[in-house]
């Protein structure tokens, strides 16, 4: 594993390296940072609008391996939410998600945090995410310090400044060098049911600390989408909830340039909903054009098959790319199942690359019609937000307006259903913890908002309470107190542990979430209706030793002749990787390097099928150009084809002045096979061409070695391909010229 | 609150007006909503506020929840939590980790009760 601060690409991230010395580890940088365009960049044969600065390392599109496996990044920073109950575990996705292209990794709290009434310290295991904490966030943002510098891009590191200890998360975050944080007290209200007057003045500090620390903050409007039963309705509403955030946040001092608007289009198909969400976008957007969007995928319709998911990502990013997106956020495809696995991160952020680099470039041949229902639907859009602002203000204000239940109500503004959510002044949770400052209240520190009475200590510190202590935490990152774990059973050290022998030794366990957790997942056609494909699924499970089998996934194919299941289990052993016989990979020149040497040296070569084999299509497989053969790299091909008697071959050779043999020879009984490469061999240093020729052969029953035996000089078995002969003949020959 | 779609009834008064006028508009109405607020912030402090103060002066989050707490109990919250770590400190010529852990243990109270004698906030 790799032990200091700089990572091997194929090395592991050392876990437990980057838990040792936390007390002392410092961010190395504070702030967010968005990508840097790259305009008309090149790469491959092909030129970008929109792309940014690639990676110096990636995983690449699957297809990409047809175009030298570039990588283009698009210009959204895009976000990955990887937050699984163990951070220590998520690392290692961080790290495979940035090589996927996330450069925003954002780690939900766990269940329950955001009522907690203080900082949780130490490592405990989350339910449903990660229970934020110094030392996890220290260790994560430490992990990504070096993730950064091996992909070559900063990496944006996220989570949720709110609850009842928003100011001191948030406090925690600026210290912690963390990049962008979730703020908005309206989500406190409407769905914590904090305090509103609590959540409000809460929020101005948080939002002041995080305006000192430059974090980018998301806020929680989206969430109106989620929980409306049709989610199109409050559409105006989404508008007036950003609204209110966002200028709250300016007027803290939040800059324009870090506010940025969860949005998310409200609909999906069957909806004909691209018709429906881009005169949504379009008004945000011209709205709040001041501010930046982070574009969030549609959750609300989610069912549990990935494949459905996807096409409505795909669908939101199209509405992203027709308007703007600064952030593309993406949902794991698998989030409508579980608590998202490794694999679909990693599928989320592949759809999010594929789809924008895909659309590179569109605008520039396409344009927004400016008359018509886009521009009708947008301008309604913006007059019910407005008149629904006009209302919370006739009403007395935005307390009175929540206590008259006007969010989150499932009508189309101004219509109303009377199902919002309503809270009271005077209630939730919290109540009655806020406390009036008095004429000598103070508080030397730097990012305090409000009242602060330093000059009954020094007039000239009104500017900079924190010169009254020597400087805060802030200026002096030595005064935080790190706490290590408080709980001796519940912690990080403990799981590592119980772990140890997966992640130190030869033992190896599949897992989608957390280190060897055994669970995979089987896919089956079952001819039988979904009932009885379900329960016969299960016991299909059991019968293949999966413990826990659960069926995550059933789409009815047709409701007699079948169903299709996806389901998951567990697999409780282990695997001993140091007894597995692994053959080395079959080496492979690139396409360019063998088209360059072929150029530079051209090769003649003759083959056919030998002896009484009649046999065909494997050697056109490896030399025909439209199968991907050897003629695709430039070598001159003289096919004599079946049944070619042993002579003819090595005369053809002779009279060609060819530089290689090559035989196809699938019959083996009687190894009449290999006796064919011995008897080529033979003839060929009888007409004294074996100095200069290069023989080999191939077929299903070939066994490279035993072919060598034989005297020829290569061999070829099932699944060869023309690249691999291509490799050996290239080579072989350079040897023949001594290496050159 | 049930009521049917009145837009049309409701947009009578703005419907003449331009993109940009309506633009003004609608943030000129924000502003109104979220000024009162801001102004609740300026005024008002919580518990959460004051352990972050606490935070940042050096104190541990362990030590600064008994110490709001202790604000709380002896209606010192108006005066700041870091106050009056900050004052004690002063007072018995301390570091503020010693005077944060003190209070933490619940000791020294009575003496920065006497360090405040002016009136005191109460919890709305």
């Amino acid at each position: 594993m790799s032990e200091n601060k700089t990572l091997i690409p194929d090395v592991k991230i050392d876990v437990e390296s980057i838990l040792k010395d936390l007390d002392k580890y410092r961010p190395k940088r504070r702030g967010w940072t968005w990508r840097t365009p790259a305009p008309g960049l090149s790469m491959g044969p092909f030129a970008y609008r929109d792309a940014s600065t690639p990676l110096k390392h990636d995983v690449s599109l699957p297809s990409a391996k047809y175009f030298d496996s570039i990588d283009p990044q698009p210009q959204p920073v895009i976000t990955t939410e990887i937050a699984s109950g163990r951070f220590e575990d998520d690392i290692r996705r961080m790290r495979m998600a940035a090589w996927h292209g996330a450069d925003h990794i954002m780690v939900i709290r766990t269940a329950g945090q955001s009522h907690m009434d203080g900082l949780i310290e130490g490592t405990p295991q989350g339910i449903g995410g990660v229970p934020i904490t110094r030392k996890q966030v220290r260790a994560q943002r430490k992990a990504l310090d070096m993730i950064e510098e091996e992909v070559g891009r900063p990496i944006n590191y996220h989570s949720y400044v709110s609850g009842v200890a928003g100011p001191e998360v948030a406090v925690m975050f600026a210290e912690e060098g963390i990049n962008g944080a979730h703020q908005d007290p309206q989500y406190n209200v409407l769905y914590r049911n904090i305090n509103m007057v609590r959540s409000f003045v809460d929020a101005c500090e948080s939002k002041k600390v995080m305006a000192w620390a430059d974090i980018a903050q998301i806020d929680g409007a989206h969430n109106a989408n989620a929980t409306a039963r049709e989610a199109w309705k409050v559409m105006p509403e989404l508008i007036v909830q950003h609204a209110i955030n966002s200028l709250f946040s300016e007027k803290v001092g939040i800059l324009p340039g870090n506010i940025c608007l969860s949005t998310v289009p409200p609909t999906a198909p069957p909806a004909p909903c691209v018709y429906m969400d881009l005169p949504y976008a379009v008004a945000l957007r011209e709205l709040c054009d001041r501010y930046r969007m982070r574009a969030q995928m549609n959750t609300k319709y989610m069912e549990a098959s990935a494949r459905e998911a996807t096409v409505t990502h795909v669908l939101n990013m199209l509405v992203s790319k027709l308007t703007r997106a600064d952030i593309q956020s993406t949902i794991t495809p698998d989030e409508g199942r579980n608590v998202p696995w490794h694999i679909y991160n990693m599928e989320a952020c592949d759809t999010a690359k594929q789809t924008l680099i895909g659309l590179d470039g569109l605008m520039d041949m396409v344009e927004l019609k400016e008359e018509g229902p886009l521009r009708e639907k947008a301008r309604e859009l913006r007059e019910r937000a407005c008149l629904f602002m006009e209302e919370i203000v006739e009403c007395g204000g935005y307390f009175k307006a929540v206590e008259e239940g006007f969010f989150v109500d499932s009508g189309f503004y101004p219509e109303r259903n009377g199902d919002g959510i309503a809270r009271k002044v005077d209630a939730g949770v919290a109540f009655g913890s806020v406390f009036q400052r008095d004429e000598d209240y103070f508080a030397p520190v730097t990012a305090h908002y409000g009242y602060n009475n330093v000059a009954q200590y020094d007039a000239d510190a009104a500017g900079d309470p924190a010169r009254l202590i020597g400087g805060c935490t802030l200026e002096d990152p030595d005064k935080i107190v790190f706490i290590d774990e408080l709980d001796e059973v519940d912690n990080v050290n403990v799981r590592m542990e119980e772990t140890k022998k997966y992640r130190q030794g030869d033992f190896l366990r599949p897992e989608m979430e957390w280190m060897a957790d055994g669970t995979v997942m089987v896919n089956m056609f079952l001819p039988v209706n979904r009932r009885v494909a379900e329960v016969a699924a299960l016991e299909f499970a059991r019968q293949m030793n999966l413990q826990e089998p659960e069926v995550i996934n059933r789409e009815i194919m047709q409701e007699a002749e079948g169903t299709r299941i996806e389901l998951k289990g567990k697999l409780a052993f282990d695997l001993d990787i140091s007894k597995l016989v692994i053959p080395p990979e079959p080496h492979v020149l690139s396409e360019e390097e063998i088209r360059e040497e072929i150029a530079k040296y051209p090769m003649k070569v003759v083959c056919g099928t030998v002896g009484q084999d009649e046999h065909s299509v494997g050697l056109r497989e490896i030399i025909d150009i439209k199968h991907g053969g050897i003629e695709r790299f430039g070598i001159e091909v003289h096919y004599l084809g079946t049944s070619v008697p042993l002579e003819k071959l090595v005369d053809a050779a002779v009279e060609l002045k060819a530089d290689v043999i090559l035989a196809s020879t699938i019959i083996s009984h009687d190894d009449i096979h290999y006796k064919n490469m011995k008897r080529i061999h033979e003839l060929a240093v009888e007409k004294g061409i074996r100095d200069r020729v290069i023989i080999a052969a191939g077929g299903t029953q070939v066994i490279p070695e035993n072919a060598v035996k034989q005297g020829i000089d290569g061999g070829f078995g099932r699944n060869s391909h023309g690249i691999d002969v291509a490799t050996f003949l290239v080579e072989k020959r350079r040897e023949k010229r001594g290496g050159k | 609150m049930k009521r049917e779609d009145d837009f049309a009834e409701r947009r009578k008064n703005i419907a003449s007006l331009s993109d940009e006028e309506l633009y003004r508009r609608f943030w000129e109405l924000t502003g109104q909503v979220v000024d009162p607020l801001l102004e609740l912030g300026k005024k008002n402090t919580t518990p959460s506020i004051e352990r972050s103060i606490l935070l940042r002066m050096g104190i541990s989050s362990l030590d600064a929840k008994p110490i709001v707490e202790g604000c709380i109990d002896r209606g010192l919250m108006g005066k700041g939590a870091g106050h009056v770590v900050f004052k004690l400190a002063r007072a018995k010529n301390i570091s503020l980790g010693e005077a944060g852990t003190m209070l933490a243990e619940g000791k020294g109270w009575d003496e920065a009760e006497a360090l405040f004698p002016q009136q005191k906030g109460v919890a709305k």
